[in-house]
């Protein structure tokens, strides 16, 4: 405790307090107490979360069949398989990198527009707003499986809701939901919007509510309409907000699993098998755990540089 | 400032028209968005050619309890109810533990000065963004080598190491006023016993923010339990809903009887504590 007080002497003085600075903090407990508190947590800390974080990439440089007792290494080899046309998992571990990619791509300006529009009309005061704001959310708090055992019997070509009501609305062939594209990326996108958009709307609508009320008063005092206050006020104001929200929505829409393995099952022909959908079955159903290894740290570099470019994007666009 | 602009000009007939057709896009979003539920419901009260046959209704030609009875009863394939039970013990025991290890944790980062501290906070919260799936292959290993695949440990466990918790409770407790502490210091109680008596009551709101979230989180869980409850009988819902609907196909009310099941404790804990969680949801926004 001595050294530490020395050594963190340069620190301490930049922050002085009548009483005798932080030491004080000590005081009646034992230099080893704070490590006591913090044990608990570390010991899960360290079994699942840091020895796992090292432990995949040594895995992922060994041919690491669970079923075998041999665990050749083999350096980089399951990476460079990956880059190489015509080994046994790069075609299809690209093909489930595509279908997540679109999957994606599809979903996330749904995600990001549709929770804006909610929670723009969710910011007015209305009664009963809680309630509509409750019922919007409410879906949410379903699981995946929930969401997709219910849209897998919503989405039935032949005895489902949604072809009934299109049926009565003079649709008069049934739309192959699950089986057929672009069908099935429309219902994978649809029950996701369905079932996340009150995340996102109720981040928003705390966005709102941080925006200066005098604002959109002196854009009124100014002679604005509603719509150029949105853009000049709303919008502006959103930034951060918005910068958050493409960013968590591109990370869970990439982090997709649930829908495509209950409702599609990958079809058709693995059109929309997404990558972690592959990853998982590689490693955890057929056992070449050293190559899925290799394929989910891939996955989480390209997200990495997504994410990246995402920020740089939206620094650009604010000059 | 809503109410400022509509004040006075309410009875402008343009004005009265904008408001039934903005009621109407809200009672038409709260029908898309609550009608699958319904849909959910009705259908588990159907026989097994009620839930199929044309014209489609929303109240029951015939109400049947044929679709519970159906999953209270088996106990071999798909032990519904076991994994009910299974999904209790795994989310209350799950939240526990985050509650314990994550408020431990979060209050020694925030109030106690240790070597290692800045180092211990930096990698904790590094590890926020590494994706899950990252951790998918090593841990199943890791839970093998525990002797927990195929056990309720494997969801118990594992989970509760997410940084989440302890950063979040570690925000909150700088956030409150240090004097109390340092009162109780000063008449002699003890750090744990301060922590205890004093930080834990005046930490309800978050506590229970982080129960919630904990609870919804491991209930429903899915790619990792799909993965490492490999037996029926050790199943939680969500990967039992999966086995559900592999085994009934096309026998709608059943699979529906199981979803509602999944579905009310959620919706109940959502009803009771809806603050917390949209309170837990929107500050987790803000604080990016």
């Amino acid at each position: 405790m001595a050294a530490q007080s020395t050594g963190r002497r340069g620190k301490r003085s930049s922050a002085p307090s009548p009483t005798g600075g932080k030491d004080r903090d000590f005081i009646g407990s034992s230099p080893v107490t704070p490590y006591m508190f913090m044990a608990p947590y570390l010991v899960l800390f360290f079994a699942f979360v840091l020895v796992p974080a090292v432990f995949g990439i040594w895995m992922s440089l060994h041919n690491w069949d669970y079923l075998l007792p041999g665990k050749p290494w083999v350096g980089l080899e399951n990476y460079t398989d990956l880059f190489t046309p015509d080994s046994a998992t790069s075609g299809d571990f690209w093909q489930s990198m595509e279908a997540t990619g679109k999957f994606t791509l599809y979903s996330v300006p749904f995600l990001v527009v549709i929770p804006l529009l909610v929670a723009l009309i969710l910011n007015q005061k209305f009664p009963a707003r809680s309630f509509f704001r409750a019922a919007f959310f409410a879906p949410y708090v379903l699981g995946v499986a929930v969401v997709g055992i219910l849209w897998r019997f919503l989405l039935d070509p032949n005895v489902g809701l949604v072809n009934y009501y299109l049926g009565l609305l003079g649709v008069d062939h049934n739309i192959p939901w699950i089986t057929e594209l672009p069908w099935a990326w429309v219902s994978l996108v649809g029950m996701t919007v369905w079932w996340t958009l009150g995340f996102n709307a109720v981040i928003y609508l705390a966005g709102l509510q941080d925006i200066d009320p005098s604002l959109y008063d002196a854009a009124k005092v100014d002679g604005a309409n509603r719509w150029q206050r949105f853009v000049n006020v709303t919008l502006p104001g959103l930034r951060p907000v918005l910068l958050l929200v493409i960013t968590i929505t591109i990370l869970a829409s990439a982090n997709v699993f649930g829908q495509p393995y209950i409702v599609t099952k990958g079809a058709p022909a693995n059109e929309t098998r997404v990558a972690i959908m592959y990853i998982a079955q590689e490693g955890l159903r057929n056992f070449n755990m050293g190559s899925a290894a290799a394929m989910s740290y891939v996955l989480a570099l390209a997200l990495a540089l997504i994410s990246i470019l995402n920020f740089v994007l939206f620094r650009r666009t604010e000059d | 400032m809503a109410q400022v602009a509509q004040g006075g000009k309410g009875r402008n007939p343009r004005r009265i028209l904008s408001r039934t057709v903005w009621y109407l896009v809200l009672v038409l979003l709260t029908v898309v968005f609550v009608a699958p539920l319904l849909w959910m419901l009705s259908t588990s009260f159907k026989t097994r050619p009620g839930a199929t046959q044309w014209p489609l209704t929303w109240i029951p030609r015939e109400f049947s309890t044929l679709g519970y009875d159906t999953i209270f009863n088996t106990t071999t394939q798909t032990p519904v109810l076991r994994w009910f039970a299974n999904s209790m013990i795994a989310a209350s025991g799950h939240t526990l533990i985050v509650l314990v290890t994550a408020s431990l944790a979060g209050y020694a980062l925030a109030r106690m000065r240790f070597p290692g501290r800045n180092l211990a906070f930096g990698v904790i919260v590094g590890t926020l963004f590494i994706p899950q799936f990252v951790f998918l292959m090593p841990n199943y290993l890791i839970v093998d080598y525990f002797g927990w695949l195929d056990t309720l440990l494997a969801v118990i466990v594992p989970g509760a190491a997410g940084a989440f918790g302890v950063f979040f409770l570690r925000q909150f407790f700088l956030s409150l006023p240090k004097e109390l502490e340092e009162a109780a210091l000063i008449d002699g109680a003890n750090r744990f016993q301060i922590f205890l008596r004093i930080v834990l009551p005046l930490s309800r709101p978050p506590l229970a923010t982080l129960a919630v979230l904990s609870f919804l989180t491991n209930w429903n869980d899915f790619l990792w339990p799909v993965y490492v409850l490999i037996s029926p009988e050790s199943q939680t819902l969500p990967p039992g809903l999966s086995t559900l609907q592999a085994a009934y196909n096309t026998d709608y009310p059943v699979i529906m009887a199981g979803g509602v099941l999944a579905s009310i404790p959620v919706l109940i804990l959502f009803f009771i504590a809806q603050r917390y969680i949209i309170e837990g949801v929107s500050r987790s926004g803000l604080k990016g």
